[in-house]
């Protein structure tokens, strides 16, 4: 990654040319989220068009360092493209990317609002929001399911291979990576893992799923949702993995509320079949929220093994590793039930 | 033998150092990161009280599910050697050598054990 002063400069030529316009100048370019890879940018680029008119645009840089295993950021582009298309609440594209700045990038519009969870469900200001964000989410959310599985970006996204189930597919993903990075034995998990392969549903129906969809990943303000962010775990599967990601415990927050903290299941079930969503299954919810919490404790064994391992020194990173009791927890709980 | 503070007493000066004067005083990631970083010293303050307790009860379980052998008396090597007998747990789960429903009791023990340290707010529902 270029120095912030290089990159600047690489950015601003960039703009220049891609706005065939006099000058550009950037102001407030700095780093939001990202370290090594997948980093996110703010700035502010001033566009002296041709003539004497000129814009200050609100934009996001996403750029890929190391040019992660996750999703190609030409592919997240034509991705993010295709579900604005379809009527999905998402960043806009502003420009995609060349080898201008020397990493994978690309350029969005920049939203304002919150991201952070325990606002939404703590804070007075957000008191509407409570109410109004499941039913958004149920509607967004159906949107996203709808969106033709040939679409540019969708088309190129990981898929089971015909005849395997999307949930064995995912199960046998995620226990590859559990069985290279655990530093600790899991009886929970090896429970789970059981649980869920006797259990997949053999339902075949693929959908578009956003794979991240959750409160963290949605800018809202006091009048509700404003766009889904994060779309590098976008996959083909089964369209109930997002809604029983959704109920994972750890995305409430503290909230009280199964969806997300803030939402009843029925009432978002009904509010996504409404909005054209497949007919929900609960049961299978059920059985993805399952596989969604080992995911999530997964998620956090890899986090702190790069902590482990000296890539990181942060102690966020660092304190998730005892996070994982959570989730084996709520793993108990449900393959009771 | 330390002098005073104990190991308590200091850990709930760095605590309140944290508290007071980082998370209280400071914006961002900075109070974020503070936040982090006290409740890694309230874990911490736990786990001094409980870890003995929960090994002892982990052992026994353990014994229970795979045949009693002796408990090593150090902290260090009983915690190596849960470590030994946890994989052989996972082992036996997974080639379906031991009933489910018999282990999920022992498991969940240990799993509450971790959360009283970890996270005791997580076990209210």
């Amino acid at each position: 990654m270029p120095s912030n002063d290089e990159l600047n400069e690489r950015l601003s030529a960039f703009l220049k040319r891609h706005h065939n316009s006099r000058a550009v100048h950037i102001d407030g370019l700095r780093l939001l989220t990202g370290g090594a890879s997948r980093q996110t940018w703010s700035f502010d680029a001033t566009v002296e068009h041709r003539g004497d008119r000129s814009e200050t645009l609100a934009l996001i840089l996403r750029a890929d360092p190391r040019r992660s295993e996750l999703m190609t950021k030409g592919i997240e582009y034509a991705l993010l493209e295709s579900v604005v298309e379809h009527g999905v609440l998402a960043p806009k594209m502003h420009a995609n990317g060349d080898d201008s700045i020397g990493v994978p990038f690309f350029i969005m519009e920049r939203l304002e609002g919150e991201t952070i969870a325990r606002r939404l469900i703590r804070d007075d200001t957000y008191a509407n929001t409570r109410a109004v964000l499941p039913g958004q989410l149920a509607a967004i959310l159906a949107k996203v399911h709808s969106v033709p599985l040939e679409a540019p970006g969708v088309r190129e996204l990981p898929a089971p291979a015909d005849g395997v189930s999307p949930a064995v597919h995912e199960i046998d993903r995620h226990e590859k990576i559990y069985r290279m990075l655990t530093p600790d034995p899991h009886p929970a998990f090896e429970l789970a893992f059981r649980w869920l392969r006797e259990r997949a549903p053999a339902i075949d129906e693929r959908r578009l799923v956003h794979g991240d969809y959750r409160i963290g990943n949605v800018i809202f303000g006091p009048e509700g949702a404003r766009s889904i962010l994060d779309w590098e775990l976008a996959h083909i599967g089964d369209p109930m993995e997002d809604i029983g990601w959704l109920c994972v415990r750890s995305w409430r927050f503290g909230g009280d509320k199964p969806i997300g903290g803030v939402g009843e299941r029925d009432a978002f079930y009904a509010a996504y079949e409404a909005a054209g969503g497949a007919r929900v299954d609960p049961a299978r919810v059920r059985y993805w929220e399952t596989f969604g919490n080992l995911r999530w404790g997964i998620t956090c064994i890899v986090q702190v093994k790069q902590y482990l391992a000296g890539a990181s020194g942060s102690i966020e990173l660092a304190s998730i590793g005892r996070r994982v009791a959570e989730t084996e927890w709520e793993l108990l709980k449900l393959m009771e039930a | 033998m330390q002098d005073r503070p104990t190991q308590d007493e200091l850990l709930t000066a760095l605590e309140r150092f944290l508290d007071e004067q980082v998370v209280a005083k400071t914006e961002g990631a900075l109070s974020f990161n503070g936040r982090v970083a006290a409740n890694v010293v309230r874990m911490l303050r736990r786990e001094l009280d409980h870890e003995d307790e929960a090994l002892e009860r982990e052992w026994a379980g353990l014994d229970a599910l795979l045949g009693a052998v002796e408990r090593p008396s150090a902290r260090t090597e009983l915690r190596d050697a849960l470590t030994a007998r946890n994989a052989v747990l996972c082992e036996r789960i997974r080639s379906g050598d031991i009933d489910p429903l018999t282990a999920t009791t022992h498991i969940r023990q240990t799993v509450h054990d971790k959360l009283m340290v970890t996270n005791p707010a997580w076990l209210q529902e």
